[in-house]
C-alpha cells in the first residue's frame, strides 16, 4: 500500500519536472529565435549601410549607384515586404559587381579594396545570420509540433516564429558559400 | 543638324519610350538632320541603321520591379566613345532619372544637352534620397521637355526647374494604308473598338450596350473587338446569346496588325467614358482615315474638333451611341465626310510638327551654350571589352 503510494507520488513528481523541462526548453527556443532574429536585423542593417556607403563613394558610375541607392532605400520600410526588399538589394550588388571586369575598373582607386571587401563581408554575415536564424526557427517549429507541447500548450501565448526566405548569394549560382568572386 | 540620341530601355523590348524615341528619330531624319540614337540591345537584335547598340540591358530590380537596364564602367565608357565619335550639336537624353544609358550620358558629356521626361514617378522619395548621386549629371541639362503635364508636374515637385510639355506625336504615315482582314468589313457593316478591355474607362460596356441595339435593327453588322483582357470569355458573356457570333475579338494585336484593325471597319468607336488626356487610340483612327463615333469627354472634342472631324454622342450613353453610329452605317457621304475631316485634323498631332517643337528646343539650347558641341571629356574608363 505505501510503495503504491510512493510509486504514485514519484510518477507524479517526475512527470511534473519533465513536463516543466520541457516548457523551459520551449520557452529557451523562443528565447533563441528572438535573439537570432535580431542578429539577422542587425547584419541586414549593416548590409545596407555598406551598399549604401558603396553607391555614394563616387567609385561606381552614377548609374550603377543609383540601382544601389534605390534597392537600399526600399529595405528601408516601404510598401514592399521585407523579404522582397532584401532580395532586391542582393539582386542589385550581384549585378554590379558581376560586370564582367568589375574588379579590374576599380584597381587603384582610394578605398576600393576596403569598401568592396566591407560589402562581401556584410553580405556573407546576412548568409550566415539568416542560416543560424533558420535553423532555430526549424527546432522551435519542431519542438512545437511535438503531441505532449501541443495538448498542454507549453508554448503558451508565443506565436510560431517564421522562416526568413530571401535571395542572399552574392553570386549567380545558388551555392552555399556566397564569397566566391 | 547633328543630334545624339540616348534611351534608357532595350530596343528589342516593345515600350511607350522605345516608340516615341523612334519616331522622333525618324521625323528629325525626314527632316534633314542627322541623327544617331544609343540603346541597350540584344547583340543579335537587328538596329535600324541609325542605331547604335550599347550591349545587352541587364535585367535588374528597380523600383520593386525588373527593369532591363544598361549601367556599370562598360557603358559609361561605350556612350562615352559614341558621344566622341559623334560629334554632336546637341545631346538629347531621355528619363535621365532612370540608372541607365540616359544618366550616364549626363554624367560624361558636356555641351548642350536636352532631356524628356516620360513617365509621372508615384514614388518620389526614392529620387529624394538618391538625388545627391545623380545630381551632377541633371544640373548638366540646359533645356527640359515633359511629354505630358502630369510628367511635368512631377518634375516640378521632385527634381525642381520647369520643362516646356510637347506631348506624343502620331505617326499618321503608318497608319495611312493597310489591308483589311481577311473577310472584313463584311456586307453587313462592322464597328471597331481597340484598347483594354476591362478598364471600365475604356467604356466598352457602354459599346456592347449599344450594339444589343444596333445589332437587334441590322443582321448583318458585327463587332470587331482588339486589346488584351484578363477574362475574354467573361466579355462574351455580357452579349447576349444570339449576337455572341457576330461578336469577335482578337486579343492583343501588334502594332501591323492593329493597322489592318482600323481598315477592317466601316465605323470606329471611342466609348471611354473618362481618364484620357489625349486619346492616342483615337488619333490613330483619325489617321487611318476610318469615320469615328466617339464620347464627349474633354480629350475627345478637343481632338475630333467639336464633332468636326468625328461623330459624338454622350459619354456613358448606350441609347445616345446606339443613335450616332446607326446613322453613320447608314450615310455613305456622311462617312467620307468625316473621314476626309479626321484626315486633316489628324495632321496637328504628326510627328513632324512634333519634331519641329522640340528641334525648336534643340534651338534654343545651342544658342545659349558657350560650347560648340557635345563633347566627353575625360576617358579614365578607357579600356573597353
Amino acid at each position: 500500500m505505501i510503495t503504491d503510494i510512493v510509486i504514485v507520488v514519484a510518477l507524479a513528481l517526475f512527470t511534473g519536472v519533465y513536463v516543466s523541462w520541457r516548457a523551459g526548453r520551449i520557452d529557451r527556443l523562443h528565447a533563441r529565435v528572438e535573439m537570432a532574429r535580431t542578429a539577422l536585423d542587425v547584419t541586414l542593417l549593416r548590409r545596407s549601410s555598406v551598399a549604401l556607403e558603396l553607391a555614394t563613394s563616387g567609385l561606381l558610375d552614377p548609374a550603377t549607384s543609383l540601382l544601389l541607392a534605390a534597392a537600399v532605400h526600399g529595405t528601408r520600410g516601404g510598401d514592399r515586404p521585407r523579404d522582397l526588399a532584401e532580395s532586391d538589394l542582393t539582386r542589385a550588388l550581384r549585378a554590379a559587381f558581376s560586370q564582367p571586369g568589375f574588379r579590374s575598373s576599380l584597381i587603384g582607386k582610394e578605398g576600393a579594396d576596403e569598401l568592396l571587401a566591407e560589402v562581401e563581408s556584410a553580405a556573407h554575415q546576412v548568409f550566415l545570420a539568416r542560416k543560424f536564424y533558420n535553423d532555430m526557427v526549424a527546432a522551435t517549429r519542431e519542438a512545437r509540433r511535438r503531441p505532449l507541447a501541443r495538448v498542454l500548450r507549453l508554448s503558451g501565448k508565443a506565436k510560431a516564429p517564421e522562416f526568413f526566405e530571401m535571395d542572399d548569394s552574392l553570386v549567380a549560382e545558388k551555392s552555399g558559400v556566397a564569397l566566391g568572386l | 543638324m547633328k543630334i545624339g540620341i540616348t534611351c534608357p530601355y532595350s530596343w528589342d523590348v516593345p515600350g511607350g519610350v522605345q516608340q516615341h524615341i523612334r519616331d522622333l528619330a525618324e521625323a528629325l531624319i525626314d527632316q534633314g538632320h542627322e541623327v544617331s540614337v544609343i540603346s541597350p540591345a540584344d547583340d543579335d537584335t537587328p538596329l535600324p541603321r541609325y542605331v547604335v547598340g550599347a550591349g545587352r540591358a541587364v535585367p535588374v530590380p528597380y523600383n520593386g520591379s525588373v527593369a532591363r537596364l544598361s549601367f556599370g564602367f562598360l557603358s559609361v565608357s561605350r556612350v562615352r566613345r559614341w558621344i566622341k565619335e559623334g560629334g554632336f550639336d546637341v545631346l538629347h537624353v531621355h528619363e535621365p532619372e532612370i540608372p541607365s544609358l540616359s544618366l550616364l550620358a549626363c554624367w560624361v558629356a558636356s555641351g548642350p544637352i536636352v532631356a524628356t521626361v516620360h513617365t509621372a514617378i508615384p514614388r518620389s522619395r526614392i529620387l529624394l534620397v538618391t538625388y545627391p548621386v545623380v545630381r551632377t549629371g541633371m544640373e548638366k541639362i540646359n533645356g527640359r521637355i515633359a511629354v505630358s503635364e502630369a510628367a511635368r508636374t512631377t518634375l516640378v515637385e521632385h527634381i525642381g526647374g520647369d520643362a516646356v510639355v510637347i506631348p506624343n506625336g502620331v505617326a499618321t504615315r503608318r497608319y495611312r494604308k493597310a489591308d483589311p482582314l481577311p473577310g472584313w468589313p463584311g456586307p453587313g457593316g462592322a464597328i471597331g473598338f481597340l484598347g483594354r478591355l476591362d478598364e471600365p474607362r475604356k467604356g466598352l460596356s457602354v459599346l456592347l450596350k449599344a450594339f444589343e441595339i444596333l445589332g437587334a435593327a441590322r443582321p448583318g453588322l458585327r463587332l470587331l473587338i482588339a486589346g488584351p483582357a484578363a477574362d475574354a470569355e467573361e466579355v462574351l458573356h455580357r452579349v447576349p446569346a444570339r449576337l455572341r457570333d457576330r461578336v469577335v475579338l482578337l486579343g492583343q494585336v501588334s502594332e501591323e496588325d492593329k493597322v489592318r484593325v482600323l481598315h477592317s471597319v466601316g465605323v470606329f468607336c471611342s466609348p471611354n467614358t473618362g481618364g484620357e488626356s489625349f486619346g492616342i487610340v483615337t488619333a490613330e483612327a483619325m489617321a487611318a482615315g476610318v469615320p469615328i463615333v466617339a464620347s464627349d469627354i474633354d480629350a475627345f472634342q478637343q481632338v475630333l474638333r467639336g464633332g468636326e472631324a468625328g461623330e459624338l454622342f454622350a459619354a456613358g450613353d448606350p441609347a445616345d451611341l446606339a443613335r450616332a453610329a446607326g446613322r453613320l452605317l447608314d450615310d455613305a457621304s456622311r462617312r467620307a465626310e468625316l473621314s476626309a475631316a479626321a484626315l486633316a485634323a489628324v495632321a496637328d498631332y504628326d510627328w513632324s510638327l512634333v519634331a519641329r517643337a522640340v528641334f525648336s528646343v534643340y534651338e534654343t539650347v545651342v544658342l545659349g551654350s558657350t560650347q560648340p558641341s557635345v563633347t566627353a571629356p575625360g576617358g579614365d574608363f578607357a579600356q573597353d571589352g
